[in-house]
Protein backbone atom coordinates (compact mmCIF):
# COMPACT_ATOMS: atom_id res chain seq x y z
CA UNK A 1 0.00 0.00 0.00
CA UNK A 2 0.83 3.78 -0.51
CA UNK A 3 2.62 5.20 2.34
CA UNK A 4 1.84 8.91 1.49
CA UNK A 5 -1.89 8.57 2.03
CA UNK A 6 -1.47 10.30 5.45
CA UNK A 7 -3.98 9.41 7.98
CA UNK A 8 -4.86 5.72 7.60
CA UNK A 9 -8.81 4.90 7.36
CA UNK A 10 -8.63 2.57 10.35
CA UNK A 11 -6.61 2.67 12.98
CA UNK A 12 -7.28 -0.02 16.23
CA UNK A 13 -4.79 -0.11 18.77
CA UNK A 14 -4.93 -2.84 21.83
CA UNK A 15 -8.02 -3.11 21.98
CA UNK A 16 -9.78 -5.63 23.99
CA UNK A 17 -13.77 -6.34 24.48
CA UNK A 18 -15.42 -8.06 27.17
CA UNK A 19 -19.42 -7.55 27.91
CA UNK A 20 -19.85 -7.45 32.29
CA UNK A 21 -17.40 -10.00 33.64
CA UNK A 22 -17.57 -12.96 30.87
CA UNK A 23 -14.60 -13.50 29.63
CA UNK A 24 -13.03 -11.27 26.66
CA UNK A 25 -14.68 -11.49 23.28
CA UNK A 26 -11.42 -9.69 21.47
CA UNK A 27 -8.36 -9.00 23.28
CA UNK A 28 -5.51 -7.00 22.15
CA UNK A 29 -6.33 -6.50 19.06
CA UNK A 30 -4.44 -4.46 16.46
CA UNK A 31 -5.01 -3.28 12.95
CA UNK A 32 -4.12 -0.57 10.66
CA UNK A 33 -6.23 0.04 7.84
CA UNK A 34 -5.02 1.96 4.64
CA UNK A 35 -7.59 3.96 2.56
CA UNK A 36 -8.91 1.77 -0.18
CA UNK A 37 -7.63 -1.24 1.21
CA UNK A 38 -10.27 -4.16 0.96
CA UNK A 39 -9.82 -5.92 3.92
CA UNK A 40 -11.53 -9.44 5.53
CA UNK A 41 -12.19 -10.75 8.88
CA UNK A 42 -12.88 -14.33 8.95
CA UNK A 43 -12.69 -17.03 11.36
CA UNK A 44 -15.06 -19.59 13.16
CA UNK A 45 -18.26 -18.81 14.66
CA UNK A 46 -18.23 -16.88 18.30
CA UNK A 47 -14.14 -15.29 17.43
CA UNK A 48 -16.00 -11.82 17.55
CA UNK A 49 -15.59 -11.18 13.89
CA UNK A 50 -19.03 -9.11 14.43
CA UNK A 51 -17.71 -7.41 16.99
CA UNK A 52 -14.98 -5.74 15.46
CA UNK A 53 -17.66 -3.92 13.10
CA UNK A 54 -19.57 -2.85 15.79
CA UNK A 55 -16.65 -1.69 17.80
CA UNK A 56 -15.31 0.38 14.23
CA UNK A 57 -18.62 1.49 13.96
CA UNK A 58 -19.13 3.17 17.40
CA UNK A 59 -22.31 0.91 18.29
CA UNK A 60 -20.24 -0.88 20.81
CA UNK A 61 -17.22 0.60 22.66
CA UNK A 62 -13.96 -1.29 23.12
CA UNK A 63 -13.55 -2.39 26.84
CA UNK A 64 -9.78 -1.36 26.76
CA UNK A 65 -8.42 -0.09 23.62
CA UNK A 66 -8.69 2.80 21.30
CA UNK A 67 -10.27 2.81 17.75
CA UNK A 68 -9.60 6.09 15.10
CA UNK A 69 -12.03 6.13 12.12
CA UNK A 70 -9.66 8.50 9.92
CA UNK A 71 -8.83 10.14 12.95
CA UNK A 72 -11.60 10.75 14.90
CA UNK A 73 -14.05 8.73 16.93
CA UNK A 74 -16.21 6.35 15.33
CA UNK A 75 -19.21 8.21 16.54
CA UNK A 76 -18.04 11.15 14.65
CA UNK A 77 -17.07 9.47 11.77
CA UNK A 78 -20.14 7.64 10.91
CA UNK A 79 -21.17 10.28 8.45
CA UNK A 80 -17.67 8.40 6.43
CA UNK A 81 -18.93 4.85 6.67
CA UNK A 82 -22.18 2.59 5.61
CA UNK A 83 -22.78 -0.84 7.10
CA UNK A 84 -24.55 -3.78 5.54
CA UNK A 85 -25.54 -6.26 7.60
CA UNK A 86 -26.46 -10.07 6.91
CA UNK A 87 -29.87 -10.11 6.25
CA UNK A 88 -30.81 -7.03 3.92
CA UNK A 89 -32.49 -5.24 6.67
CA UNK A 90 -34.97 -3.20 4.18
CA UNK A 91 -38.16 -1.15 5.64
CA UNK A 92 -40.99 -3.49 4.14
CA UNK A 93 -43.51 -0.43 4.12
CA UNK A 94 -41.31 1.24 1.80
CA UNK A 95 -40.59 0.57 -2.48
CA UNK A 96 -37.33 -0.04 -3.23
CA UNK A 97 -36.09 3.20 -4.44
CA UNK A 98 -37.96 4.56 -0.88
CA UNK A 99 -35.29 2.14 0.93
CA UNK A 100 -31.96 3.29 -1.22
CA UNK A 101 -33.12 6.62 -0.05
CA UNK A 102 -33.52 6.04 3.75
CA UNK A 103 -29.77 7.33 4.34
CA UNK A 104 -30.24 10.66 2.57
CA UNK A 105 -33.71 10.59 3.88
CA UNK A 106 -32.46 10.88 7.52
CA UNK A 107 -29.12 13.28 6.20
CA UNK A 108 -31.56 15.94 5.60
CA UNK A 109 -30.59 15.66 1.67
CA UNK A 110 -33.71 17.68 0.00
CA UNK A 111 -36.00 15.28 -2.52
CA UNK A 112 -35.04 16.15 -5.91
CA UNK A 113 -30.93 15.57 -5.02
CA UNK A 114 -32.83 12.43 -3.51
CA UNK A 115 -34.28 11.18 -6.71
CA UNK A 116 -31.27 11.37 -8.68
CA UNK A 117 -29.00 9.94 -6.67
CA UNK A 118 -31.32 6.85 -6.16
CA UNK A 119 -32.02 6.47 -10.11
CA UNK A 120 -28.09 6.31 -10.74
CA UNK A 121 -27.67 4.07 -7.48
CA UNK A 122 -30.52 1.74 -8.70
CA UNK A 123 -28.82 1.65 -12.61
CA UNK A 124 -25.67 0.84 -10.92
CA UNK A 125 -26.99 -2.27 -8.82
CA UNK A 126 -29.41 -3.78 -12.03
CA UNK A 127 -32.66 -2.70 -10.15
CA UNK A 128 -33.75 0.50 -11.67
CA UNK A 129 -37.20 -1.73 -13.36
CA UNK A 130 -38.42 -2.48 -9.72
CA UNK A 131 -38.15 1.19 -8.00
CA UNK A 132 -41.39 1.04 -7.41
CA UNK A 133 -41.54 -3.09 -5.97
CA UNK A 134 -42.15 -4.04 -2.36
CA UNK A 135 -39.31 -5.65 -0.55
CA UNK A 136 -41.37 -8.79 -0.31
CA UNK A 137 -41.42 -9.22 -4.02
CA UNK A 138 -38.48 -9.19 -4.43
CA UNK A 139 -35.53 -12.10 -3.89
CA UNK A 140 -33.11 -12.52 -1.60
CA UNK A 141 -30.67 -11.47 -4.28
CA UNK A 142 -32.27 -8.63 -5.35
CA UNK A 143 -32.99 -7.19 -1.27
CA UNK A 144 -29.30 -7.23 -0.89
CA UNK A 145 -28.51 -5.28 -4.26
CA UNK A 146 -31.07 -2.64 -2.24
CA UNK A 147 -29.61 -3.13 0.64
CA UNK A 148 -26.06 -1.95 -1.06
CA UNK A 149 -27.09 0.35 -2.98
CA UNK A 150 -28.66 1.83 0.12
CA UNK A 151 -25.23 2.02 1.77
CA UNK A 152 -23.61 3.38 -1.50
CA UNK A 153 -26.16 6.13 -1.63
CA UNK A 154 -25.05 8.49 1.57
CA UNK A 155 -21.29 8.40 -0.43
CA UNK A 156 -19.13 6.73 2.07
CA UNK A 157 -16.10 6.12 2.28
CA UNK A 158 -15.70 3.20 4.52
CA UNK A 159 -18.01 0.28 4.00
CA UNK A 160 -18.56 -2.45 6.82
CA UNK A 161 -19.93 -5.58 5.29
CA UNK A 162 -21.01 -8.03 7.90
CA UNK A 163 -21.34 -11.62 6.31
CA UNK A 164 -23.95 -9.81 3.93
CA UNK A 165 -24.39 -12.83 1.53
CA UNK A 166 -24.35 -15.89 4.16
CA UNK A 167 -27.73 -16.26 3.71
CA UNK A 168 -27.53 -16.78 -0.02
CA UNK A 169 -27.49 -19.73 -2.65
CA UNK A 170 -24.03 -19.91 -4.34
CA UNK A 171 -25.33 -18.47 -7.47
CA UNK A 172 -26.55 -15.13 -5.85
CA UNK A 173 -23.51 -14.61 -3.65
CA UNK A 174 -20.99 -14.97 -6.54
CA UNK A 175 -22.58 -12.73 -8.56
CA UNK A 176 -22.85 -10.27 -5.81
CA UNK A 177 -19.42 -10.72 -5.35
CA UNK A 178 -18.74 -9.58 -8.66
CA UNK A 179 -20.79 -6.27 -8.15
CA UNK A 180 -18.93 -5.66 -5.27
CA UNK A 181 -15.55 -6.10 -7.10
CA UNK A 182 -16.95 -3.67 -10.48
CA UNK A 183 -18.51 -1.12 -7.97
CA UNK A 184 -14.99 -1.08 -6.04
CA UNK A 185 -13.01 -0.38 -8.98
CA UNK A 186 -15.70 2.77 -9.81
CA UNK A 187 -15.79 4.30 -6.88
CA UNK A 188 -13.10 4.63 -4.04
CA UNK A 189 -14.31 3.15 -0.56
CA UNK A 190 -12.27 1.22 2.11
CA UNK A 191 -14.33 -1.95 3.13
CA UNK A 192 -14.16 -4.20 5.94
CA UNK A 193 -15.37 -7.12 4.90
CA UNK A 194 -16.86 -10.31 7.83
CA UNK A 195 -17.29 -13.40 6.22
CA UNK A 196 -17.17 -17.39 6.88
CA UNK A 197 -16.49 -18.08 3.32
CA UNK A 198 -12.88 -18.55 2.20
CA UNK A 199 -13.07 -18.18 -1.05
CA UNK A 200 -15.31 -15.35 -1.14
CA UNK A 201 -12.73 -13.48 1.01
CA UNK A 202 -9.82 -14.67 -1.61
CA UNK A 203 -11.59 -13.51 -3.91
CA UNK A 204 -12.88 -9.88 -2.94
CA UNK A 205 -9.94 -8.67 -0.66
CA UNK A 206 -6.50 -7.57 -0.52
CA UNK A 207 -5.92 -9.16 3.05
CA UNK A 208 -7.38 -11.22 4.76
CA UNK A 209 -6.96 -11.49 8.19
CA UNK A 210 -7.58 -14.58 10.21
CA UNK A 211 -8.86 -14.33 13.84
CA UNK A 212 -8.90 -17.23 16.40
CA UNK A 213 -11.60 -17.78 19.06
CA UNK A 214 -11.18 -17.43 22.38
CA UNK A 215 -10.64 -15.02 23.29
CA UNK A 216 -11.00 -13.81 19.57
CA UNK A 217 -7.70 -12.22 18.90
CA UNK A 218 -5.64 -12.25 15.30
CA UNK A 219 -3.76 -15.35 14.43
CA UNK A 220 -3.04 -14.58 11.24
CA UNK A 221 -2.84 -12.34 7.81
CA UNK A 222 -2.54 -13.25 4.25
CA UNK A 223 -1.84 -10.38 1.55
CA UNK A 224 -3.78 -11.37 -1.64
CA UNK A 225 -1.53 -10.97 -4.67
CA UNK A 226 -4.12 -11.26 -7.62
CA UNK A 227 -3.97 -9.18 -10.78
CA UNK A 228 -6.62 -6.89 -10.67
CA UNK A 229 -9.31 -5.85 -12.02
CA UNK A 230 -10.43 -8.84 -10.83
CA UNK A 231 -12.34 -11.19 -13.00
CA UNK A 232 -14.81 -14.07 -12.35
CA UNK A 233 -12.50 -16.22 -14.22
CA UNK A 234 -9.50 -15.49 -11.47
CA UNK A 235 -11.66 -18.22 -9.24
CA UNK A 236 -10.59 -21.54 -11.54
CA UNK A 237 -6.70 -19.64 -11.33
CA UNK A 238 -4.04 -22.18 -9.81
CA UNK A 239 -3.15 -19.01 -7.88
CA UNK A 240 -6.31 -18.39 -6.13
CA UNK A 241 -6.56 -22.06 -5.23
CA UNK A 242 -3.18 -21.74 -3.22
CA UNK A 243 -4.31 -18.58 -1.27
CA UNK A 244 -7.74 -20.45 -0.62
CA UNK A 245 -5.96 -23.28 0.65
CA UNK A 246 -3.60 -21.57 2.65
CA UNK A 247 -6.02 -19.51 4.55
CA UNK A 248 -8.55 -22.76 5.01
CA UNK A 249 -5.27 -24.58 6.58
CA UNK A 250 -4.94 -21.85 8.90
CA UNK A 251 -8.74 -21.88 9.44
CA UNK A 252 -8.99 -25.38 10.65
CA UNK A 253 -6.14 -24.74 12.77
CA UNK A 254 -7.60 -22.10 14.83
CA UNK A 255 -10.13 -25.00 15.20
CA UNK A 256 -7.97 -27.38 16.68
CA UNK A 257 -6.36 -25.11 19.79
CA UNK B 1 -65.06 -13.40 -9.73
CA UNK B 2 -66.83 -16.41 -10.28
CA UNK B 3 -65.41 -18.10 -7.22
CA UNK B 4 -67.08 -15.02 -4.91
CA UNK B 5 -70.49 -15.75 -6.76
CA UNK B 6 -70.05 -19.28 -5.62
CA UNK B 7 -69.01 -18.32 -2.22
CA UNK B 8 -72.01 -16.37 -1.87
CA UNK B 9 -74.26 -19.04 -3.36
CA UNK B 10 -73.00 -21.25 -0.83
CA UNK B 11 -73.37 -18.63 2.13
CA UNK B 12 -77.00 -18.34 0.67
CA UNK B 13 -78.03 -21.48 1.21
CA UNK B 14 -76.20 -22.33 4.66
CA UNK B 15 -78.90 -19.57 5.76
CA UNK B 16 -81.95 -20.65 3.66
CA UNK B 17 -81.60 -24.33 5.51
CA UNK B 18 -80.77 -22.74 8.61
CA UNK B 19 -84.30 -21.11 8.34
CA UNK B 20 -86.18 -24.18 7.38
CA UNK B 21 -84.41 -25.97 10.33
CA UNK B 22 -85.99 -23.25 12.13
CA UNK B 23 -89.40 -23.39 10.77
CA UNK B 24 -89.50 -27.23 10.99
CA UNK B 25 -88.80 -27.30 14.73
CA UNK B 26 -91.36 -24.83 15.72
CA UNK B 27 -94.00 -27.37 13.54
CA UNK B 28 -92.39 -30.57 15.11
CA UNK B 29 -92.49 -29.45 18.34
CA UNK B 30 -95.53 -26.62 18.31
CA UNK B 31 -93.41 -24.10 20.55
CA UNK B 32 -95.44 -20.76 21.62
CA UNK B 33 -94.23 -17.92 19.84
CA UNK B 34 -92.95 -16.00 23.14
CA UNK B 35 -90.92 -18.72 23.36
CA UNK B 36 -89.51 -18.84 19.37
CA UNK B 37 -91.32 -16.77 17.44
CA UNK B 38 -91.05 -17.79 12.96
CA UNK B 39 -88.37 -16.32 11.05
CA UNK B 40 -91.27 -14.84 9.47
CA UNK B 41 -93.03 -12.88 12.42
CA UNK B 42 -89.29 -12.12 13.26
CA UNK B 43 -89.12 -10.27 9.49
CA UNK B 44 -92.49 -9.02 10.32
CA UNK B 45 -91.39 -7.41 13.34
CA UNK B 46 -88.14 -6.03 11.59
CA UNK B 47 -90.73 -4.54 9.17
CA UNK B 48 -93.12 -2.88 11.52
CA UNK B 49 -90.69 -1.43 13.71
CA UNK B 50 -87.29 -0.37 11.22
CA UNK B 51 -87.13 3.24 13.01
CA UNK B 52 -86.91 2.30 16.52
CA UNK B 53 -84.77 -0.75 15.38
CA UNK B 54 -82.44 1.81 12.83
CA UNK B 55 -82.82 4.39 15.97
CA UNK B 56 -81.20 1.59 18.61
CA UNK B 57 -78.62 0.57 15.86
CA UNK B 58 -77.59 4.13 15.07
CA UNK B 59 -77.62 5.12 19.16
CA UNK B 60 -74.99 1.74 19.72
CA UNK B 61 -72.93 2.07 16.50
CA UNK B 62 -72.22 5.71 17.46
CA UNK B 63 -71.12 4.24 21.42
CA UNK B 64 -69.46 1.44 20.36
CA UNK B 65 -67.32 4.01 17.49
CA UNK B 66 -67.02 6.61 19.85
CA UNK B 67 -65.41 4.06 22.45
CA UNK B 68 -63.42 2.43 19.89
CA UNK B 69 -61.87 5.33 18.60
CA UNK B 70 -60.84 6.96 22.15
CA UNK B 71 -59.39 3.53 22.62
CA UNK B 72 -56.98 3.69 19.49
CA UNK B 73 -56.24 7.35 20.27
CA UNK B 74 -55.92 6.61 24.32
CA UNK B 75 -53.93 3.10 23.25
CA UNK B 76 -51.43 4.62 20.89
CA UNK B 77 -50.74 7.24 23.09
CA UNK B 78 -49.81 5.15 26.00
CA UNK B 79 -48.75 2.47 23.97
CA UNK B 80 -45.65 5.21 22.48
CA UNK B 81 -45.00 6.32 26.30
CA UNK B 82 -44.61 2.34 27.30
CA UNK B 83 -42.45 2.27 24.62
CA UNK B 84 -39.85 4.89 26.27
CA UNK B 85 -38.31 2.32 28.12
CA UNK B 86 -38.13 -0.70 30.08
CA UNK B 87 -38.52 0.50 33.11
CA UNK B 88 -41.93 2.41 32.86
CA UNK B 89 -43.80 -1.05 30.94
CA UNK B 90 -42.23 -2.55 34.01
CA UNK B 91 -44.09 -0.24 36.53
CA UNK B 92 -47.33 0.33 34.02
CA UNK B 93 -48.13 -3.16 32.31
CA UNK B 94 -49.96 -4.55 35.40
CA UNK B 95 -52.79 -2.06 35.47
CA UNK B 96 -53.35 -2.30 31.89
CA UNK B 97 -53.94 -6.32 32.51
CA UNK B 98 -56.64 -4.75 35.28
CA UNK B 99 -57.70 -3.05 32.93
CA UNK B 100 -58.62 -6.60 30.94
CA UNK B 101 -59.86 -8.60 33.64
CA UNK B 102 -61.74 -6.48 35.31
CA UNK B 103 -65.85 -7.23 35.32
CA UNK B 104 -67.71 -4.81 33.20
CA UNK B 105 -70.69 -5.85 34.58
CA UNK B 106 -69.17 -4.97 38.22
CA UNK B 107 -67.69 -1.96 37.39
CA UNK B 108 -70.99 -0.61 35.35
CA UNK B 109 -73.22 0.93 38.10
CA UNK B 110 -70.47 2.83 39.18
CA UNK B 111 -70.13 4.35 36.02
CA UNK B 112 -73.81 5.07 36.00
CA UNK B 113 -73.16 6.60 39.31
CA UNK B 114 -70.50 9.10 38.33
CA UNK B 115 -71.64 10.05 34.64
CA UNK B 116 -75.46 9.18 34.78
CA UNK B 117 -77.31 7.20 31.88
CA UNK B 118 -77.05 7.75 28.85
CA UNK B 119 -74.30 7.53 26.02
CA UNK B 120 -71.52 9.30 27.45
CA UNK B 121 -71.47 6.37 30.07
CA UNK B 122 -71.95 3.61 27.73
CA UNK B 123 -69.18 5.16 24.99
CA UNK B 124 -67.08 5.50 28.57
CA UNK B 125 -67.79 1.54 28.99
CA UNK B 126 -66.98 0.64 25.12
CA UNK B 127 -63.83 2.90 26.32
CA UNK B 128 -62.79 1.14 28.86
CA UNK B 129 -63.09 -2.95 27.67
CA UNK B 130 -61.43 -2.19 24.01
CA UNK B 131 -58.42 0.21 25.49
CA UNK B 132 -56.54 -2.96 26.78
CA UNK B 133 -56.00 -4.99 23.24
CA UNK B 134 -55.28 -1.58 21.19
CA UNK B 135 -52.27 -1.05 24.24
CA UNK B 136 -50.96 -4.73 24.17
CA UNK B 137 -50.51 -4.74 20.81
CA UNK B 138 -49.45 -1.26 19.62
CA UNK B 139 -46.55 -1.40 22.61
CA UNK B 140 -45.68 -4.85 21.34
CA UNK B 141 -44.78 -3.67 17.61
CA UNK B 142 -43.43 -0.53 18.80
CA UNK B 143 -40.99 -2.43 20.73
CA UNK B 144 -39.97 -5.36 18.45
CA UNK B 145 -38.12 -3.72 16.21
CA UNK B 146 -34.98 -5.52 14.22
CA UNK B 147 -32.11 -4.31 16.51
CA UNK B 148 -30.20 -4.23 13.31
CA UNK B 149 -32.37 -1.98 11.74
CA UNK B 150 -32.23 0.20 14.55
CA UNK B 151 -28.32 0.19 14.40
CA UNK B 152 -29.05 1.45 10.70
CA UNK B 153 -30.49 4.27 11.50
CA UNK B 154 -28.07 5.07 14.43
CA UNK B 155 -25.26 4.58 11.83
CA UNK B 156 -27.30 7.71 10.11
CA UNK B 157 -27.01 9.65 12.67
CA UNK B 158 -30.95 9.44 13.01
CA UNK B 159 -32.44 11.55 15.96
CA UNK B 160 -34.90 10.18 18.31
CA UNK B 161 -37.78 11.61 15.82
CA UNK B 162 -37.14 10.26 13.24
CA UNK B 163 -36.23 6.60 14.76
CA UNK B 164 -39.93 7.08 15.86
CA UNK B 165 -41.71 8.37 13.14
CA UNK B 166 -39.51 6.29 10.34
CA UNK B 167 -39.23 3.43 11.88
CA UNK B 168 -41.00 2.50 15.02
CA UNK B 169 -44.02 3.62 14.26
CA UNK B 170 -44.81 2.28 10.66
CA UNK B 171 -43.52 -0.92 11.95
CA UNK B 172 -46.05 -0.93 14.87
CA UNK B 173 -48.69 -0.69 12.49
CA UNK B 174 -50.04 -4.19 11.30
CA UNK B 175 -49.81 -4.89 15.60
CA UNK B 176 -52.12 -1.74 15.88
CA UNK B 177 -54.53 -3.15 13.69
CA UNK B 178 -54.66 -6.79 15.01
CA UNK B 179 -55.65 -4.90 18.34
CA UNK B 180 -57.80 -2.58 16.48
CA UNK B 181 -59.56 -5.65 15.27
CA UNK B 182 -59.73 -7.57 18.39
CA UNK B 183 -60.75 -4.02 20.27
CA UNK B 184 -63.73 -3.89 17.41
CA UNK B 185 -65.59 -6.80 18.59
CA UNK B 186 -65.20 -5.89 22.36
CA UNK B 187 -66.33 -2.49 21.92
CA UNK B 188 -70.10 -3.42 20.34
CA UNK B 189 -69.81 -5.97 22.96
CA UNK B 190 -69.15 -3.75 26.09
CA UNK B 191 -71.57 -0.99 24.34
CA UNK B 192 -74.72 -3.01 24.45
CA UNK B 193 -74.03 -4.75 27.92
CA UNK B 194 -72.92 -1.02 29.07
CA UNK B 195 -76.81 -0.26 27.81
CA UNK B 196 -78.26 -3.05 29.78
CA UNK B 197 -77.16 -0.88 33.11
CA UNK B 198 -76.65 2.36 31.68
CA UNK B 199 -78.55 2.14 28.14
CA UNK B 200 -80.95 5.54 28.35
CA UNK B 201 -81.64 8.87 29.79
CA UNK B 202 -85.16 8.90 28.83
CA UNK B 203 -87.89 6.06 29.00
CA UNK B 204 -88.42 3.98 26.07
CA UNK B 205 -85.23 5.26 23.84
CA UNK B 206 -82.31 3.78 23.89
CA UNK B 207 -79.66 1.47 22.07
CA UNK B 208 -79.68 -2.41 21.73
CA UNK B 209 -78.91 -3.07 25.22
CA UNK B 210 -81.46 -1.15 26.33
CA UNK B 211 -84.48 -2.02 23.66
CA UNK B 212 -83.29 -6.06 24.46
CA UNK B 213 -84.39 -5.59 28.18
CA UNK B 214 -87.49 -3.56 27.12
CA UNK B 215 -88.48 -5.92 24.47
CA UNK B 216 -87.81 -9.11 26.81
CA UNK B 217 -89.78 -7.20 29.36
CA UNK B 218 -92.78 -7.21 27.05
CA UNK B 219 -92.49 -10.62 26.36
CA UNK B 220 -91.76 -9.14 22.59
CA UNK B 221 -90.03 -11.99 21.20
CA UNK B 222 -90.00 -11.30 17.82
CA UNK B 223 -88.83 -7.97 18.26
CA UNK B 224 -86.14 -9.14 20.52
CA UNK B 225 -85.17 -11.66 17.92
CA UNK B 226 -84.78 -8.56 15.56
CA UNK B 227 -82.48 -6.72 17.77
CA UNK B 228 -80.28 -9.43 18.54
CA UNK B 229 -80.03 -9.69 14.84
CA UNK B 230 -79.27 -6.23 14.46
CA UNK B 231 -76.62 -6.61 17.28
CA UNK B 232 -74.83 -9.07 15.32
CA UNK B 233 -74.86 -6.92 12.06
CA UNK B 234 -73.71 -4.54 13.94
CA UNK B 235 -70.21 -6.43 14.80
CA UNK B 236 -70.12 -7.81 11.73
CA UNK B 237 -70.15 -4.77 9.77
CA UNK B 238 -67.20 -3.06 12.57
CA UNK B 239 -65.17 -6.23 12.12
CA UNK B 240 -65.65 -5.87 8.03
CA UNK B 241 -64.68 -2.39 8.12
CA UNK B 242 -61.70 -2.65 10.27
CA UNK B 243 -60.92 -5.79 7.85
CA UNK B 244 -60.91 -3.18 5.30
CA UNK B 245 -58.95 -0.47 6.62
CA UNK B 246 -56.17 -3.04 7.55
CA UNK B 247 -56.12 -4.71 3.77
CA UNK B 248 -55.91 -0.67 2.59
CA UNK B 249 -53.54 0.16 4.94
CA UNK B 250 -51.92 -3.24 4.54
CA UNK B 251 -51.61 -4.97 1.36
CA UNK B 252 -49.34 -3.14 -0.57
CA UNK B 253 -46.48 -4.22 1.56
CA UNK B 254 -47.10 -6.67 4.49
CA UNK B 255 -48.38 -10.49 4.82
CA UNK B 256 -51.07 -10.40 6.77
CA UNK B 257 -53.12 -8.27 4.16
CA UNK B 258 -52.05 -10.76 1.52
CA UNK B 259 -53.36 -13.82 3.55
CA UNK B 260 -56.93 -12.22 3.25
CA UNK B 261 -56.79 -11.60 -0.01
CA UNK B 262 -55.82 -15.31 -0.72
CA UNK B 263 -59.14 -16.39 1.39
Amino acid sequence: MNLDQGVPEIEIAGVTKRYGDSPAILESIHLIVPKREFISIIGPSGCGKSTILKLISGLALPTSGTIRVEGMTPQNARETMSFIFQDATLLPWRTVKDNVGLGLELEGVASDRREKRIAGLLELVGLTHVAKAYPRELSGGMKMRVSIARALATNPRLLLLDEPFAALDEMSRDRLNEVILRLRGEQKWTAVFVTHSVSEAVFLSDRIVVLAPNPGRICAEFCVELPTPRMAAVRSSSEFDAIVSGVSHTLRGTLAQ
Amino acid sequence: MKERVKTAINAAAVFAAFLALWQIILWVFHVAPYMLPSPWAVARAVGARIPSLLNSLAITAGESAGGLAASVIIGVLVALLFAQSRWVRKMLYPYTLLLQTVPIIAIAPLILMWVGAGAPAVTLIAFIISLAPVIANTTQGLISVDENLVHLFLMHNASSRQLLFKLRLPHAVPSLFVGIRIASGIAVIGAITGELYAGSSRVGEGGLGYSILYASSQLQTDYLFALVLAATVLGFCFFFVVMFLEWYFLHRWHESARVMEVQ
